[in-house]
């Protein structure tokens, strides 16, 4: 059966750990471990798409692990399914990438035995079917990721980055226990099949949503629970860093569908509004701060907020038609979300590894230091475009196909009955074109300031050439970007059984469709073709080509650089990153991080350089998490009495609370 | 046979805009500088600064890179695709159904990218301040226009341009205030998008203000031959957007012959000629705004738009 066949691969990725910890100081440890990961997570990959296509029932398994009296349940089903490809997919992808990146790793012993810990536990958290093993993966996934964070401990950032994750990791596990804790009940059974059918959802409804939002969310990185993922992404090593953004952050979307949508079961109409706006507002945050952003590895962590966003108007939007009874529509925002889970755990591993090849070449994140590279590294640059297409949301690649659907999922909402949702439908589908737009302002700064231009110091001028491995694993990645760019109908379909068991509803198969053709509703409503506007664009383009070179001139004359006739030879005088987001900043950035520019001109005469400075304000961390820590640290100074009691009074303070809490249950029944 | 002529009717379309669109610019051109009391340019000047253009040796920088070479390609076959896309003479063309509106908008975003990043491949302030601001004007112009794809798509139930103009042209439609919202919103896009007056100015050269001039400054030879008429049919394109929306008059439907094909291109000739007399008339009537009034201007195109399909999603009858 599937789920014995996806757990005997994930207790082998468990065993290779310990096999990792002695092995990995030996020259071979590294490229031993990371083709094992390879092989298992490409099983675990193909026997999950072998299900998806074969359109297989459910299989169940009962491990005697865990709680005595319950075992630990496990599950495989569609919706496991898709995410299981997910994240082996990407699992696969930084295997292969690390068998060239990880030679470069100078502390092996602090990555290799938490690394297939790491893929192991993402697996058992899709393949949990009771609370006890869905937390307790859960929480072995957030410690596993928090180790390879630390990897790199040496640096007073990671230290801070490796406590902020700690923190909200534990919280969002602990938001989780109280909602399974609701789900269940006093005396419940913690079995998803039980909770399934216990229909006690309905009664804490709200309360439900908000605690999953809290736990999944922070996970995923929901504005303003997102202050930990820029910091602690980027931290980790770059295949980490990759697995982090583009799988883990999927797990976490896993969560928040299997329990809102599989558990919970029924919604109400204001919790897909409350999901549809919490999305729009997380999209359009999450591209300012990646466009305020001059770290490469921290600019797409914080683009990974954005993603996200979108993904959750698709899921805010499913539950906004499922709620009304409206199945093929809610089947539609569904298999969007779904489609963009899996389009971007491919375009963010492969930026992510991009990333890597860049910060092993030159040793710099900071793209202000860097510039030219597509004359240094052709061909990352080559893949890392591909990827900033891709993710840019621009045609025919397949960043652009699921926010088309999204878009369509929109379109269809004026049917709706409820005020508040025919309000904030369109309201989101602003911010989701918003932030599209301003996804492809931020990329163009990403590859523009990174790999155009001239060098900007001397580590970017000798930048070399990555390794062969890390430029397979990118250019396989930016393959399958346009893969499902053009064929957007070979996931879509694959996407089907997982809509199906959670809606009662899919979308009519694509590819049978002539022409490869998308059509998500009715041809006469709305249809797109991603080969064909490749087809069409490559061939004017060699057409255009061809009849320039032939009819015209094909002469080039390589000359100094014009700049209307003021070139300026230093490199410095070309436009920053810091320059380049400048209008946004002004435009936006004043308005939601008070961005304050501040321009210091020496007196006449003085030979000082003129200074200029920006100065933005973080509203997550100002509004929230600082007042938090605080009262955190007020409260913690006035209970350092307590340290210093007698044994009697300690007694004391715990038989007052023991009768303290006998009264509150004596009232409460 | 059907399939051939399917083919030869889209392929007409094709040439059609790619030959119409230096036409359009030169119309405009020779109206503006009648409108100034100057002679002007003859109208088929465009064509002759294409083809000396063509002909002339490319210089490009010593470093510069694939991508700037490449650019001018995929710029011009991008417009040119989506260009193709947009009902001219006649609806229900055979390859209509490859990508609809939302789809034909991100293709002018795709052009706008690689364009955005050929400004900055050579490394110098006047390509980077181009790049940025046209990245800051298509940041706010893409998501009005999106609003305007919603109130379009909402009243025609279809992102389909062709079905979107059958729509319009039948009687189904009315006099709406949400369409009204809509066509100011999208003329006001359309300045944006082709960088004309009052956002920026397409005769100018060496001002600090200039965006997309800025952008493609190091350009010459085919090159600028190249993006000159990838300019010319952008502009094309989005009156031919708007000719087919709001103006559906002789548009030939799907199925017809010959004959109503002549008197589509005779009306959209003629929709042209009076958009060119409008266009040259707004330009000539008003000054360039400053770089930060532009994000108050589209601000006011996007608020228009959400109105819109705000009305359409609070009652159809809006």
């Amino acid at each position: 059966m599937p789920v014995d066949f996806s757990l005997c691969l994930t207790a082998a990725f468990l065993l290779l750990s310990p096999v990792g910890a002695v092995i990995s100081n030996r020259r071979a440890g590294s490229p031993i471990l990371y083709t094992a990961s390879l092989l298992f997570s490409a099983a675990l990959a193909g026997n999950a798409l072998a299900f998806l296509i074969s359109g297989g029932e459910p299989s169940t398994d009962v491990l005697p692990l865990g709680i005595p009296w319950m075992g630990a349940h496990f599950r495989e089903d569609a919706l496991s399914a898709v995410f299981i490809v997910v994240i082996n997919l990407g699992a696969a992808g930084a295997s292969f990438y690390a068998l060239g990146y990880g030679r470069h790793e100078q502390e092996p012993r602090r990555v290799i035995p938490f690394y297939p810990a790491f893929l192991a536990a993402m697996n058992l958290v899709v393949l949990a079917d009771d609370a006890f093993s869905f937390l307790l993966s859960w929480e072995f996934m957030s410690l596993s990721s928090w180790a390879l964070v630390m990897a790199h401990h040496r640096a007073p950032a990671n230290v801070r980055a490796g406590f902020v994750y700690l923190v909200m990791a534990s919280f969002g596990t602990l938001a989780l226990l109280l909602a399974f804790g609701l789900l269940a009940g006093p005396d419940g059974n913690y079995a998803f099949d039980a909770i399934r059918g216990s229909g006690r959802a309905a009664a804490h409804s709200w309360l439900v949503l908000l605690l999953i939002l809290l736990g999944a969310g922070s996970k995923a990185g929901i504005v303003p629970l997102h202050v930990w993922l820029p910091l602690a992404h980027p931290a980790a090593p770059s295949h980490v860093s990759a697995l982090m953004s583009g799988v883990m952050t999927k797990v976490a979307i896993y969560g928040f569908i299997r329990i809102i949508f599989d558990l919970v079961g029924a919604p109400e109409w204001w919790q897909g509004m409350a999901v549809l706006v919490l999305g729009g507002i997380t999209a359009v945050i999450g591209v300012l701060y990646a466009l305020m952003e001059h770290d490469l590895k921290r600019l797409l962590a914080y683009h990974t907020i954005e993603n996200i966003g979108i993904i959750f108007i698709g899921l805010g939007l499913a539950l906004a038609f499922r709620s009304n009874g409206m199945p093929a529509a809610a089947a539609l925002s569904l298999t969007a979300a779904l489609f963009h889970v899996f389009n971007h755990s491919l375009f963010k591993s492969l930026l992510f590894f991009g990333s890597g090849a860049v910060l092993n070449s030159t040793g710099a994140r900071d793209m202000e230091q860097l510039g030219g590279l597509i004359h240094r590294m052709p061909q990352t640059a080559v893949a890392f475009l591909v990827g900033c297409v891709a993710i840019s949301a621009l045609p025919p690649l397949n960043g652009f196909a699921s926010e088309w659907m999204t878009f369509q999922a929109i379109l269809l909402s004026p049917s709706l009955p409820q005020w508040g949702l025919k309000l904030s439908v369109p309201a989101t589908g602003a911010l989701l074109a918003l932030s599209a737009a301003l996804a492809a302002a931020c990329f163009v700064k990403a590859f523009g300031v990174t790999f155009l231009g001239r060098p900007r110091t001397a580590r970017a001028a000798a930048a070399i050439e990555t390794d062969i491995f890390s430029r397979l694993t990118m250019f396989i990645w930016a393959g399958l970007c346009v893969l499902f760019g053009v064929l957007p109908a070979l996931a879509i379909d694959a996407i089907g059984p997982a809509v199906l068991g959670l809606l009662g509803a899919r979308l009519a198969p694509q590819l049978p469709i002539s022409w490869y053709l998308l059509v998500p509703i009715s041809e006469n409503r709305s249809s797109y073709d991603g080969l064909l506007v490749f087809l069409f664009i490559a061939l004017s383009a060699l057409f255009t080509a061809i009849a320039v070179h032939w009819l015209g001139s094909r002469a080039i004359r390589r000359s100094a650089i014009w700049d209307c006739g003021f070139p300026d030879p230093s490199p410095l005088a070309q436009y920053t990153a810091g320059s380049f987001a400048q209008p946004i900043r002004r435009v936006f950035g004043t308005l939601v991080f008070h961005a304050h520019e501040q321009v210091v001109i020496p007196a006449p005469g003085d030979v000082a350089p003129a200074r200029f400075h920006v100065t933005l304000q973080d509203p997550a961390w100002d509004g929230i998490y600082a007042p938090l820590a605080s009262a955190v640290s007020f409260a913690a100074g006035r209970l350092n009495v307590l340290q210093f009691l007698t044994i009697r009074r300690y007694l004391t303070l715990v038989f007052v609370t023991l009768v303290a809490l006998l009264v509150v249950l004596a009232i409460w029944t | 046979m059907d399939l051939i002529l399917a083919f030869a009717t889209q392929g007409v379309q094709m040439l059609l805009v790619a030959a119409a669109a230096p036409l359009f610019t030169g119309a405009v051109r020779k109206i503006k500088s009648r409108l100034m009391r100057r002679v002007g340019p003859p109208v088929l000047q465009p064509y002759r600064d294409l083809a000396r253009l063509m002909r002339k040796e490319a210089v490009a920088a010593a470093n510069a890179s694939w991508l700037f070479r490449a650019t001018p390609y995929l710029v011009f076959a991008a417009t040119w695709v989506a260009a193709a896309l947009v009902p001219t003479f006649a609806t229900g063309l055979a390859f209509s159904w490859t990508a609809d509106l939302i789809a034909i908008i991100a293709l002018l975003g795709s052009a706008r990218f690689f364009l955005a990043l050929a400004g900055i491949d050579i490394g110098t302030s006047f390509g980077g301040i181009g790049s940025s601001r046209e990245m800051l004007i298509a940041s706010l112009a893409e998501p009005a226009m999106m609003m305007i794809i919603f109130v379009l798509a909402l009243i025609a139930g279809s992102t389909q341009l062709s079905n979107i103009a059958g729509f319009m042209a039948s009687s189904a439609v009315g006099l709406r205030v949400s369409l009204g919202l809509a066509l100011i919103a999208l003329i006001m896009v359309a300045i944006a998008e082709n960088a004309r007056i009052p956002i920026d100015n397409p005769a100018t050269h060496l001002e600090l203000t200039m965006v997309h001039e800025a952008m493609v400054l190091e350009y010459s030879g085919r090159h600028l031959s190249l993006i000159e008429l990838s300019a010319s049919l952008k502009l094309l394109l989005y009156v031919s957007l708007i000719a087919c929306v709001f103006t559906p008059w002789g548009l030939a439907p799907a199925d017809s012959g010959p004959i109503a094909w002549l008197t589509g291109i005779a009306a959209w000739l003629l929709k042209l000629l009076v958009a060119a007399f409008a266009l040259a008339l707004f330009e000539t009537s008003i000054a360039k705004m400053r770089v930060f009034r532009v994000p108050e201007f589209l601000g006011a195109a996007l608020m228009l738009g959400l109105l819109g399909a705000l009305l359409r999603f609070v009652s159809a009858g809006f």
